[in-house]
C-alpha cells in the first residue's frame, strides 16, 4: 500500500483457455464439461502451473481466477476483489456477463483465492481498496466476457455445420437464424474446452449504447443470502477438530507478558484446553469460544513495560489524544511542500484581507461490525491454510510465508466475505489477528479459530489519523481567495504502518488538501510531519475523509470573510472548469435550488444547509446538508449529493454506495471519535464509541451525474464531501465556527 | 438441557450462564445469528424468545429453556418472516450483510405483534445498528411492509424526533457521545448513562458491561 503506482498494474494478459488443464479444475469443484477461462496466463502456461501446483488437499486454491460456463448453463466466477457490502461481485458479474450475452443472475460469484499462480496471473498485487475494482479492471472483464461468448459461437458453427458468422447470440444462446436452431450455453461449455482464445484483436465489444445490464439497476446477487443469514464470513468458519481461542492484549502495545498470577485457576476453568502466551498477549485455548473468551478475560497478568530500546511503535503510558491533537495544532514551521503554486508569501502578503485558522480532525475506528477472527490450520501436506477477513491475499501470503517460513505456494489464503472493511482489513503490524492463531495452532497442534471481542478490536484497531492544519488564506479587494496555505501536522497512515517516512510526503496524508480544482493562483500545501503513538490505518476515502472536512470548512470561513456566499464562491473558482460546474449545479438543482438559510421550516424549527466538494479516488462529488439544533446537538435532515464518477456499472449499487459512504460521513462529523487516555483506549465497545443511529440517518437524495471522464471510484468518493456540507450547514445555522469534529463536542444555542 | 429452537428440540451440554448466543452458533453450529459487540448495543444477535426479539449475547441461556426461541435459520418458514425476506430482497436492503440478520429478526417480531404498525412503531422497533448505513434501505422495506406509503413527512423521515424514539432517547445517547470525550473519573456514570439509553430498547441488558468493570 506505500506504492499506490502498484495498483495500476493491475490486471496483465489476455484471457486464457483452462479448461485442457482437466487434471486441475476437476479437483477444484469445476463442473465436468465446463468451458472455463482464465486471466492472463502466459502462452505456454498450462506446463508451469502443473508444477508449481504441488499435490493439494484443495487444489482450489492453486486455480486462478476464472470464469467457469456449466453443462447447467449457470456460470460461475471467482473474482478477484472481495465482496464487503461494496456490491463488487455483482458489479464484475454485470460487465462479464454483458458481453458474454448471458443475464448475470445465473452468475454464482465467489472471491478468488491467493497463490503463486495466482500473481504470476495478473502480473502483481490485488487489493480491494481504493475503489478501484471496477475502475481498473472494466476493460479486461468486457474482454473475457466477449472471448467466451466468440468460443461459445464457435463451438455451434461446428456442431450445427455452419459458418461462425452466420449464428448470433441471445441471453444464455447461441441462435442460428436461417434454421431456426438454437443451443444453449451450457450444452456447448463442452465443445469449446480444446478451441484457442479468439486474438484480442478479433474481438468485437458491444456498442455500450446497445448494453442491456451495464449501466443498468441490476439486482444484487447477494441479497437472498445476506437476508437468510446463509451468507458465510470468517467468523462463521469451521473445520474438524477445531478449538476456538481468544486473547487478552497487553493494555499498552509494546508491553510484553510478565507473571501469569491466576493460571492454574484459569487452566481449571470450565472447558479450558490450554493457557499460551503470546507476543504482548495472553490467549485461551477452548472447545467453545464463551469459555475460552470468559476464560482469557479471567487471567492476571503482570504485564512488562517494553525495554527502554525496544524500536516497535510502542504505547507511551502518558498518551491522551486530546492533549495530542492540541500539540499537533501548536505546531510551528513550513513543513514539506506537497503542492505549490504561484507565490503564497507575496500573494498573502499582499492581500487586502486575510483569514487565519487552525482545524483538527479526530481519531477513528473502523468498527466494521464484524469483529476480525482468523482460522489457521496445518494440513498434512505441509500447506497452511487460512480463513480470514482480507483486503489483499497475495500480501497476507507473503507475510504469512515470511512469519512461518513456508514457501508461499504453501500458504493457501481463504477470502470469506466481509461482515464491513472501511480499510480494516489491510496487513497492519500489530492490528490483525493471523500471526496469534497460527502460533495457537502450531503449539496446539490442532486447527484455532480465534475471534477478537469487541473490546480487544477496539484495543489493537488501528486508528484513521487525525490532523491539526493551519490555515491562513488571503482575499483581493473583492473578497476573492488569492492566496492559500495550508499546513497539515499529521502523520499519514502509509507512513504510520511502515513505521518509517518514506520518500517524500505521504500522499495519503495531504489527499484532499491537495488537488482541489479551485482556481486560487497563489497556493502552498504542506505536511509537517509528527509521529503518532497511536498505530495508524487506511479507512474508508483515507486522507480524504477528514482533509476535505478541514478544507472546505476553512474555504467558507474564507467566503464569510470575503462577504462573498459560500455556494457562489465555489462556482466563481470553478469557472472554465465544465465538469464541476455542472456537478455543482446538480447538487444545487437537486436541492431544490440553493439556499443557505437559516430559515424557519413548516415544522417550525430553525435551519440552514451548507456545501462541501471533493475529489477523491478519480471521482468528484458535491454535497448539500439541511440542519436544525435540538436540545443543543445537531440534527440532520436532508443531504442531497451528486457524485459524477465518469460513467458507471450499476447505478443502484452506486445509490447504496452514496448512502453508505454518507452515512458514515455523517456519523464521522457528528459523534465519533477513539480517544485515549493515559495510552489506553476510552471506548472498548458501542456504549461509549458511538456509530450513527437509524434515528439519526438522514433522507438521501442521490444525482449520478455521469460526465463520460475517466471511470473513477465509488466506494469511497461519496464520503468526503459530507462532513463539511454540515459543518458548513451548522455554521450558518449558529453563526458559531465549526473548526473540528465530531460535533457533539460543541454545544449549540436551538 | 433441552431447547425448543426453531420448532424442534434440541439437547444442549451448556452451563447456565452462557449467553445463547454462543449457545446457537457453537453448540448447535447456526452461523446466522451474529456477534457483533456482545454488550446488548448492535443488535446483530436479536433472535425471538417466544415471539419477543431478544439479544441473545447477554441472555442466558437458561432463562430460555422453557421458550421457544427462532433464529434467522428458520425465518422462511414463517409467513410474516419470508415477506420480511421478500422485501428485503425487493428493496435491496443490504450491503455486508453482517448486521442483517438482525435487522430482519427484528422487523419479523415487529409485524408479527402488529401486522400494520405506524411509522412510529417501526421506528421503535427497529434500533439495530448497521455500520454499511442501510438505514434507508430498511425504512423503505418497512413502509412497504406496513403498508404505509413512504412519504413520510421531514420530521419523521429526519430522525423521529416525534416517533416511539423520543427526543430524550435520543438526548440521552447525544449525551454519552460527547462524554466519551471527558476524562476517565466519570467512566462509570458514563456507562451507565448509555446502558439506560440501551436497556429502553433490550430489557436484557446485564447489569454491568465490562467498560465500567474497568473504570471501577
Ligand atoms: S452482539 Fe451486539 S447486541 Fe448482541
Ligand atoms: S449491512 Fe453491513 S453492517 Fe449492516
Amino acid at each position: 500500500m506505500n506504492a499506490p503506482a502498484d495498483f495500476h498494474r493491475f490486471p496483465a494478459g489476455e484471457p486464457t483457455n483452462i479448461s485442457r488443464r482437466r487434471f486441475l479444475l476437476g479437483s477444484a469443484g469445476v463442473a465436468t464439461g465446463a468451458l472455463v477461462l482464465g486471466f492472463g496466463i502466459p502462452l505456454g502456461a498450462p506446463r508451469a502451473l502443473a508444477q508449481a501446483a504441488p499435490a493439494s488437499p484443495d487444489a482450489a486454491s492453486r486455480v486462478p481466477a476464472f470464469i467457469e460456463i456449466r453443462p447447467d448453463d449457470t456460470v460461475r466466477f471467482l473474482s478477484p476483489f472481495m465482496e464487503g457490502g461494496q456490491g463488487v461481485f455483482t458489479a464484475m458479474a454485470q460487465i462479464v456477463a454483458e458481453e458474454l450475452d448471458i443475464d448475470p443472475s445465473v452468475f454464482v460469484v465467489e472471491a478468488a483465492p491467493a497463490g503463486k499462480v495466482f500473481q504470476v496471473m495478473i502480473g502483481g498485487m490485488r487489493i480491494t481498496g481504493g475503489s478501484m475494482s471496477v475502475r481498473l479492471t472494466y476493460d479486461f472483464m468486457r474482454r473475457l466476457g466477449a472471448s467466451a461468448r466468440a468460443m461459445l459461437i464457435e463451438a455451434a458453427a461446428r456442431r450445427l455445420g455452419v459458418a461462425a458468422g452466420t449464428l448470433t447470440t441471445e441471453p444464455g444462446k447461441v441462435i442460428h437464424k436461417a434454421s431456426g436452431r438454437s443451443l444453449r450455453y451450457g450444452e456447448l461449455a463442452s465443445g469449446a474446452l480444446d478451441l484457442p482464445v479468439p486474438d484480442a484483436s478479433a474481438l468485437k465489444l458491444r456498442d455500450p449504447k446497445q448494453f442491456r445490464w451495464i449501466g443498468k439497476p441490476v439486482a444484487r446477487l447477494d441479497m437472498h443470502e445476506k437476508s437468510t443469514g446463509k451468507a458465510v464470513y470468517a467468523i462463521d468458519c469451521k473445520v474438524e477438530n477445531m478449538l476456538h481461542a481468544a486473547v487478552q492484549h497487553a493494555p499498552r502495545l509494546g508491553m510484553t507478558v510478565g507473571a501469569i498470577r491466576n493460571e492454574d485457576l484459569v487452566k481449571a476453568m470450565k472447558g479450558v484446553h490450554s493457557v499460551h502466551r503470546l507476543d504482548g498477549a495472553v490467549a485461551v485455548l477452548a472447545e467453545r469460544w464463551w469459555h475460552a473468551k470468559r476464560a482469557v478475560e479471567a487471567l492476571s497478568v503482570d504485564w512488562q513495560e517494553p525495554a527502554a530500546d525496544s524500536d516497535g511503535r510502542n504505547m507511551p503510558v502518558d498518551f491522551g489524544s486530546d492533549a495530542f491533537v492540541k500539540s499537533l495544532a501548536a505546531t510551528t514551521g513550513d513543513g514539506e511542500e506537497a503542492e505549490s503554486e504561484g507565490d503564497f508569501a507575496k500573494a498573502f502578503e499582499e492581500a487586502s484581507q486575510t483569514v487565519e485558522a487552525t482545524y483538527h480532525s479526530q481519531y477513528l475506528h473502523h468498527a466494521q461490525l464484524e469483529p476480525p477472527s482468523a482460522l489457521a490450520r496445518f494440513n498434512p501436506d505441509g500447506t497452511l491454510e487460512l480463513w480470514m477477513p482480507n483486503q489483499a491475499p497475495e500480501m497476507f501470503q507473503g507475510q504469512i510465508a515470511e512469519l512461518t517460513g513456508l514457501d508461499p505456494s504453501q500458504v493457501i489464503i481463504n477470502s470469506p466475505l466481509l461482515g464491513g472493511f472501511f480499510g480494516r482489513h489491510f496487513l497492519y503490524p500489530a492490528g490483525n489477528p493471523y500471526p496469534q492463531a497460527i502460533a495457537l495452532a502450531k503449539a496446539s497442534g490442532r486447527p484455532v479459530k480465534l475471534i477478537w471481542s469487541r473490546e480487544e478490536e477496539f484495543l489493537r484497531d488501528p486508528l484513521r489519523p487525525a490532523a491539526a492544519v493551519r490555515f491562513r488564506a488571503g482575499l483581493d479587494a473583492e473578497g476573492m481567495p488569492v492566496a492559500f496555505e495550508a499546513i497539515s501536522a499529521t502523520e499519514g497512515p502509509g507512513e504510520g504502518i511502515a513505521n518509517k517516512r518514506g520518500k517524500g510526503i505521504d500522499e495519503s496524508a495531504v489527499e484532499g488538501l491537495t488537488k482541489k480544482a479551485y482556481a486560487i493562483p497563489n497556493r502552498r500545501i504542506a505536511q509537517q510531519f509528527v509521529k503518532t503513538p497511536a498505530t495508524l490505518a487506511y479507512w474508508r476515502s483515507v486522507g480524504n475523509s477528514m482533509n476535505d472536512f478541514l478544507y472546505e470548512t476553512f474555504l467558507d470561513e474564507v467566503a464569510d470573510k470575503g462577504g462573498i456566499d459560500p455556494y457562489g464562491l465555489r462556482l466563481r473558482l470553478l469557472h472554465g472548469n465544465e465538469r464541476l460546474t455542472n456537478l455543482l449545479n446538480a447538487v444545487g438543482e437537486l436541492s431544490g435550488g440553493w439556499k443557505r438559510g437559516p430559515y424557519t421550516a413548516a415544522d417550525g424549527t430553525r435551519r440552514a444547509r451548507g456545501i462541501g466538494m471533493a475529489s477523491p479516488f478519480g471521482s468528484e462529488a458535491a454535497a448539500i446538508a439541511e440542519v436544525s439544533i435540538r436540545e443543543g446537538q445537531v440534527v440532520v435532515h436532508d443531504v442531497w449529493e451528486a457524485i459524477d464518477p465518469g460513467s458507471i456499472v450499476n447505478p443502484a449499487i452506486v445509490e447504496a454506495q452514496v448512502n453508505s459512504a454518507a452515512a458514515l460521513g455523517l456519523s464521522q462529523v457528528l459523534m465519533e471519535e477513539a480517544v485515549y487516555e493515559k495510552g489506553e483506549p476510552v471506548a472498548r465497545n458501542y456504549d461509549l464509541y458511538q456509530i450513527l443511529r437509524p434515528d439519526q440517518m438522514p433522507r438521501v437524495h442521490v444525482k449520478i451525474v455521469e460526465s463520460g471522464a475517466k471511470m473513477g471510484g465509488i466506494g469511497e468518493p461519496p464520503l468526503p464531501a459530507v462532513p463539511p456540507a454540515v459543518a458548513n450547514a451548522v455554521s450558518a445555522l449558529t453563526g458559531q465556527r465549526v473548526r473540528s469534529m465530531p460535533l457533539s463536542r460543541l454545544k449549540f444555542d436551538s | 438441557m433441552q431447547l425448543r429452537i426453531n420448532g424442534e428440540s434440541r439437547e444442549v451440554d451448556a452451563d447456565g450462564d452462557t449467553p445463547l448466543l454462543w449457545v446457537i452458533r457453537d453448540d448447535l453450529g447456526m452461523t446466522g445469528t451474529k456477534y457483533g459487540c456482545g454488550l446488548a448495543q448492535c443488535g446483530a444477535c436479536s433472535v425471538m424468545v417466544d415471539g419477543v426479539i431478544t439479544r441473545s449475547c447477554v441472555t442466558p441461556v437458561e432463562s430460555v429453556a422453557d421458550s421457544a426461541i427462532t433464529t434467522i435459520e428458520a425465518i422462511e418458514q414463517d409467513a410474516v418472516g419470508k415477506r420480511v425476506v421478500e422485501a428485503w430482497v425487493k428493496h435491496q436492503v443490504p450491503q455486508c450483510g453482517y448486521c442483517q440478520s438482525g435487522q430482519v429478526m427484528a422487523a419479523t417480531a415487529l409485524l408479527k405483534e402488529n401486522a400494520s404498525p405506524s411509522a412510529e412503531d417501526v421506528h421503535a422497533a427497529m434500533v439495530n445498528l448497521c455500520r454499511c448505513g442501510t438505514y434507508n434501505a430498511i425504512e423503505a422495506a418497512m413502509m412497504d411492509l406496513a403498508g404505509i406509503e413512504n412519504t413520510a413527512p421531514e420530521s419523521e423521515a429526519a430522525g423521529g424526533g416525534e416517533g416511539g424514539l423520543g427526543a430524550g432517547t435520543i438526548a440521552a445517547g447525544v449525551a454519552v457521545a460527547a462524554g466519551a470525550a471527558v476524562a476517565g473519573g466519570a467512566l462509570v456514570r458514563r456507562s451507565r448513562k448509555a446502558k439506560a439509553a440501551g436497556q429502553e430498547t433490550s430489557p436484557e441488558a446485564r447489569p454491568e458491561t465490562r467498560n465500567e468493570e474497568e473504570g471501577a
